[in-house]
């Protein structure tokens, strides 16, 4: 096979030509530039190539195994539909840092040392600021700013946690790490911002949901991905990540629940699906890292969708908060299948990729027997389901008639919401393809006539759920109203930082400013016209307030005439002894010194 | 979706949906299963166990989250 150059090449440097085409050459060259990494990832064949040596070390930009390939076909295929989505942006900046957006994901799968993953690491990072500002909103230039913050934060963990494994291990090749010792932990660490584990998950809902209706989905794909490729590499088998997942699996749910904005909604559920992955990478088995990798590319083909026919929505309404929308099938009727194809897949529906892939995580953990986590895995199914499943669709699509009559999405995005919904479809009705690009080999069937009753019965009774909640007025209204995350500790926090910095510190800084620089050089200025009276004046100063009524009259008309006078003559003639004595004095100071230095 | 306003279409929708769930619950009776842990393999475990899901997590974000974290739009003021 021809190995010309690194895939991710083709998308970071192609992208650059973007702002030279135009018209519909342009459109043709977005089309075309993504199709042509597809086709080149599936002409490549396992090895490790493109080994670059850069001082002592040895950059290897290719390690292709079954694991990046997995990873770098979903990357490619899913650019491909989302730039077909993308075709009426007219934003070169949007488009080429969508570009190199995709290319970094894919440059970072596969890095096969430290150095070059953190490279496209960083990359993704900063094209991914560029996309959330493209929306050229307040709001998405604030969110932009933070989203850098935490990712230079988590970008800096990584790079210390490389530097310390380099000095632990003296490699810098990117394979197994396992938490042992410092380095790998900061790594860990690192990973674990872009993968949004619990309390560095912020930045996704409080960004995603800014972007543009085409960035929000390239967003959707790569960073957290890129994470979970990482920690499958890195980590699988690490106990912990096991808890992690489930945890990052449960209480994102309960803020979609309350979520007015449907964006915000899909980030959470975002968060809930990438906990899937975590505890699957967690557990380690065949099946379940099998399990984890089939989810991600599931998970993204699914997302995207909903997350496309969200952003089709926004498009030609405006709006995308709950309160706001409402009985759009009227206008959109093909939007709203695709996105319920997105929402049934994303809730496991038979016959959708979901099913395919979650119930091999699931399974996997009843297989070593954590029971705990097989039931917090089979309680999140069912709450996926009810807030991305019917949450998502019902709000947007049906519900109540908000009264917006719009027009049905455009067709280039209606082709790409087509696309990834025939592949969700495929995927589930069809999944031996999928299967044999997975990591392992696969033994598993997820079409028992018993799975497919037993899952079917726990969206039912959760839909049952969803029914008789609503009906009983139970089911939380959505309100226009935002939900606190702790992003509220940095966003507050940088705010109590400013007010410390410029209430009790400036002030504080204003006064050493008015001492130093003003008022001691005053009085020293005054004292040295004449320091002889000057002194009089203080000494009468200080007698007045301890002085006797009788004698105070007295001190003050003298106060008064000396502060009158001043600075007077200051040329006070001196009696020649009091000189010589000083100069005596001085003498005895410098020889004290002089001796107590030499000895 | 309160009760007086409810349409007959929907009303249609929900007798089929509630038709379906009693199906879904014979059928359960009779198919062979292999649990992993021995209780799942109680009849309708799974409809059980998802229906008391949801009313849970609805509840919780209901009467936990949403009085903690709930703000104004502008709370953020940006």
């Amino acid at each position: 096979m021809i190995n010309l150059v690194p895939p991710a090449l083709i998308l970071i440097v192609g992208s650059l030509f973007i702002p030279l085409l135009k018209g519909r050459v342009k459109q043709i060259y977005l089309i075309v530039l993504p199709l042509l990494t597809v086709l080149y990832l599936f002409s490549l064949s396992p090895g490790v190539y493109w080994k670059v040596t850069v001082l002592d070390y040895e950059l290897i930009f290719g390690r292709i195994d079954r694991l990046s390939l997995a990873f770098g076909y979903i990357f490619a295929i899913i650019t491909f539909i989302t730039a077909i989505y993308s075709l009426h942006v007219k934003d070169n900046l949007h488009l080429v840092s969508a570009f190199i957006y995709a290319g970094s994901a894919l440059g970072a799968v596969f890095a096969g040392d430290f150095i070059t993953l953190f490279i496209f690491w960083e990359l993704l990072a900063f094209s991914a600021t560029y996309l959330i500002w493209s929306a050229k909103t307040k709001k998405a230039i604030n969110t932009g700013m933070r989203y850098i913050m935490v990712h230079i934060f988590g970008g800096l963990l990584f790079l210390a946690g490389i530097v310390v494994q380099y000095h632990e291990t003296g490699s810098l090749f990117f394979g197994f790490i396992g938490l042992e010792g410092l380095g790998s932990w900061l790594i860990f660490l690192g990973f674990g911002l872009n993968a949004a584990f619990p309390f560095l998950h912020a930045w996704l809902p409080d960004a995603y949901p800014e972007s543009t209706e085409t960035g929000t989905v390239f967003l959707s794909v790569f960073t957290t991905k890129t994470a979970v490729y990482a920690f499958a590499r890195g980590f699988a088998g690490t106990e912990i990540l096991i808890y992690i997942g489930a945890t990052m699996i449960v209480f994102p749910l309960l803020y979609a629940a309350i979520e007015n904005n449907l964006r915000r909604v899909l980030s959470y559920i975002l968060i809930n699906q990438v906990g899937f992955m975590i505890t699957g990478i967690g557990i380690g088995t065949q099946l379940s890292v099998n399990g984890a990798v089939a989810h991600a590319f599931c998970h993204i083909l699914y997302d995207a969708l909903l997350f496309m026919s969200m952003g089709a929505v926004l498009y030609r309404t405006g709006k995308i908060n709950a309160t706001d929308l409402g009985g759009l099938y009227k206008s959109m009727p093909l939007t709203a299948i695709f996105c319920i194809v997105g929402a049934a897949s994303i809730s496991s529906v038979p016959f959708t990729s979901g099913f395919v892939s979650k119930s091999m995580i699931v399974a996997s953990t009843a297989e070593v027997g954590m029971l705990a986590i097989w039931m917090v895995l089979l309680f999140a199914s069912s709450g996926v389901f009810l807030f991305s499943g019917i949450k998502i669709p019902f709000f947007a699509f049906f519900s109540y008639d908000s009264g917006i009559r719009t027009m049905e999405a455009p067709k280039h995005m209606l082709i790409a919401m087509a696309l990834t919904a025939f592949l969700s479809i495929g995927i589930g009705l069809l999944p031996g393809p999928l299967y044999s690009l997975l990591p392992y080999s696969v033994d598993y069937v997820p079409y028992t006539v018993a799975h497919m009753i037993e899952q079917t019965q726990l969206l039912a009774f959760s839909a049952l759920a969803f029914t008789l909640l609503m009906l009983s007025g139970v089911y939380p209204p959505e309100v226009k109203a935002i939900n606190l995350d702790v992003d509220w500790f940095y966003r507050k926090g940088v705010k109590a930082f400013m007010w410390i910095i410029n209430r009790p510190g400036a002030q504080v800084m204003q006064l050493i400013n008015s001492v130093v620089f003003n008022k001691i050089p005053t009085f020293l200025g005054w004292l040295t016209k004449n320091p002889l009276l000057a002194l009089k004046i203080v000494r009468d100063s200080i007698l007045l307030v301890f002085a006797i009524p009788e004698k105070r009259d007295e001190i003050k008309s003298r106060l008064k005439a000396e502060k009158e006078i001043y600075p007077g003559d200051p040329s006070v003639p001196m009696p020649i002894g009091v000189l010589v004595l000083w100069s005596i004095f001085f003498l005895l100071v410098y020889l004290i010194i002089y001796y107590t230095k030499v000895k | 979706m309160k009760k007086g306003r409810m349409s007959k279409v929907l009303r249609k929708i929900l007798t089929v949906f509630y038709i379906f769930l009693v199906l879904l619950i014979i059928i359960d009776l009779f198919i062979h299963k292999h649990g992993y842990f021995g209780f799942d393999e109680y009849p309708s475990y799974y409809g059980v166990y998802g229906f008391v899901a949801c009313i849970l997590l609805v509840l919780a974000a209901k009467y936990i989250l949403r009085p903690i974290v709930m703000r104004r739009e502008d709370y953020y003021n940006d």
